[in-house]
């Protein structure tokens, strides 16, 4: 099981979770099955051809999956996959 | 009974004398000078190669500093007095080449002959920074550098007024504060720098009347406009270290194509209610802004403050992180948080650290736009003043998006 930190920007549409665990063999699946499970957080995650939106950020134990391997980055048991979406308050 | 002009006519009866043109005839050919004030007035000013022993200290210490009582050494202190008896103690202790500064450094002075221009610290400073002087790390050096330093606050808000506030207890020299806003009755459950009989006013006013009660060594430098592209370069060369307490991605976004093409760094952190962000960004030293976000997301996605609100002490605790890094910077201490993102959460009180990479297609900062700017061709990035227009995922160059789940094998 892999677990999805969500930042409180997105909690809102998890029912105000901080984080879901989810069963997945990649980034990419564990990201399937957060927005199967809620669905509100499709369009914030999510362009509508299913890309992930650019300005959300996806870090695999601390490091960017941009410089891993992107959605198809493998994921094991008690990893850790944290959402981040740039804030500007100030 | 013996007073004390009687001691001192005694004691200069068993000691050489030398002017100060002479003094400074042995000084060009290397004899060793030997101050024996007290540490403030060595720091106003004192003669140039000369080493620093305070009277009292002078019997434990020389020894280990010059060994050998051959040794040629000319003793001065202010006036000449105490410099009398410190070259008798040599004597004492065996030192056979010694002379006495007559009318010491104040007579020096007189004649012009060099002085080290004083960098160090006035006895008020050294007062009240005491508590850095009393850390190697910092010192009577490290505090002059912060005194020397030019750290540009943009905002005066949540972020920029804590900031604000230590950056100037710790005695940066010079602040400069861009913010266009007034004071507003809702800013000051966070904006600790504005006080509430001051709504209305400027915040850069505000601010400036704060700093400068709390530390008179400040030099404010208020900027009463927005940051735009007509006046960032001109803000960000005239500064050695941004503090990016803004509040929206424009100007972020701008802020950091000037500080990249300036080779500035900018230590930015962001809040959103609980949370907050916060790194470093060192010009190709590490990532920049863009390699962490190539897009804003659309406003309705990231509500500021005056939307989302925001619980007070975390602009404050991440304004203080903000300050933080901005001294490790101007003393050259420690790891700043270059390539590496903090998190804060307040409710589950934990701090989280992201590893951030430069991205090599980033339009800002690759290795490539860095060739372009080298050869004196100005980059045009696209701007981000209307982000809802680009939509979330609009394609603007830089880094290969994350598209569907095809591995892409960027850099490890």
């Amino acid at each position: 099981m892999s677990r999805l930190l969500l930042p409180q920007v997105l909690r809102s549409e998890a029912a105000g979770a901080a984080s879901v665990t989810v069963e997945a063999a990649t980034v990419g699946e564990a990201i399937d099955g957060l927005v199967a499970r809620h669905p509100g957080l499709r369009a914030r995650l999510l362009t509508a051809d299913g890309r992930l939106h650019r300005f959300v950020n996806l870090y695999l134990n601390g490091e960017d999956v941009r410089y891993l391997g992107g959605l198809g980055t493998r994921v094991g048991a008690d990893d850790e996959i944290r959402l981040l979406p740039a804030i500007a308050g100030g | 009974m013996t007073s004390s002009s009687d001691l001192f006519r005694q004691v200069r009866a068993t000691i050489t004398e030398i002017s100060p043109p002479e003094a400074e005839r042995l000084r060009t050919a290397g004899t060793v000078l030997l101050d024996v004030r007290e540490p403030a007035e060595w720091d106003a000013g004192h003669i140039p190669d000369a080493i620093h022993v305070p009277r009292g200290y002078l019997e434990e210490r020389i020894e280990a500093l010059l060994p050998d009582r051959a040794t040629p050494i000319v003793v001065y202190c202010a006036t000449g007095i105490r410099s009398a008896y410190g070259s008798a103690t040599l004597g004492q202790l065996g030192y056979r080449n010694v002379a006495n500064l007559a009318g010491g450094i104040e007579a020096w002075r007189r004649l012009g002959l060099p002085v080290v221009a004083p960098t160090g610290l006035t006895t008020a400073q050294q007062q009240r920074y005491s508590r850095h002087l009393l850390i190697p790390e910092v010192g009577t050096a490290g505090q002059s550098r912060l005194l020397d330093a030019r750290v540009l606050l943009v905002g005066a808000g949540g972020l920029g007024s804590p900031a604000a506030l230590y950056l100037a207890a710790a005695g940066v020299g010079t602040l400069g504060i861009i913010d266009f806003d007034v004071v507003e009755a809702s800013n000051l459950q966070r904006q600790v720098v504005h006080t509430t009989d001051r709504i209305g006013e400027k915040k850069t006013e505000s601010a400036r009347r704060t700093i400068e009660a709390l530390n008179p060594d400040v030099a404010v430098e208020t900027f009463d406009e927005a940051l735009g592209p007509d006046n960032v370069e001109r803000l960000v060369d005239a500064f050695d270290v941004i503090l990016d307490g803004t509040d929206t991605f424009e100007t972020r976004y701008l802020l950091n194509d000037a500080a990249v093409a300036a080779g500035k760094p900018v230590v930015h952190a962001s809040v959103f209610r609980f949370e907050g962000q916060l790194t470093t960004f060192v010009p190709y030293d590490g990532p920049c802004y863009r390699c962490l976000y190539p897009v804003p997301p659309p406003p309705e996605l990231a509500p500021g403050c005056s939307v989302a609100g925001v619980l007070g002490v975390v602009p404050g605790i991440m304004g203080l992180l903000q300050a933080n890094e901005v001294l490790k910077l101007v003393l050259g201490i420690g790891e700043p948080l270059i390539g590496r993102l903090l998190l804060f959460d307040a409710l589950a009180g934990t701090f989280d650290e992201l590893r951030l990479a430069r991205d090599p297609a980033c339009p800002a900062c690759s290795d490539a736009a860095r060739a372009t700017r080298a050869r004196g061709e100005r980059i045009d990035l696209p701007t981000f003043g209307d982000a809802a227009a680009l939509g979330g995922a609009a394609p603007l160059g830089g880094a290969a998006p994350l598209g569907g789940a095809a591995p892409l094998g960027g850099p490890r």
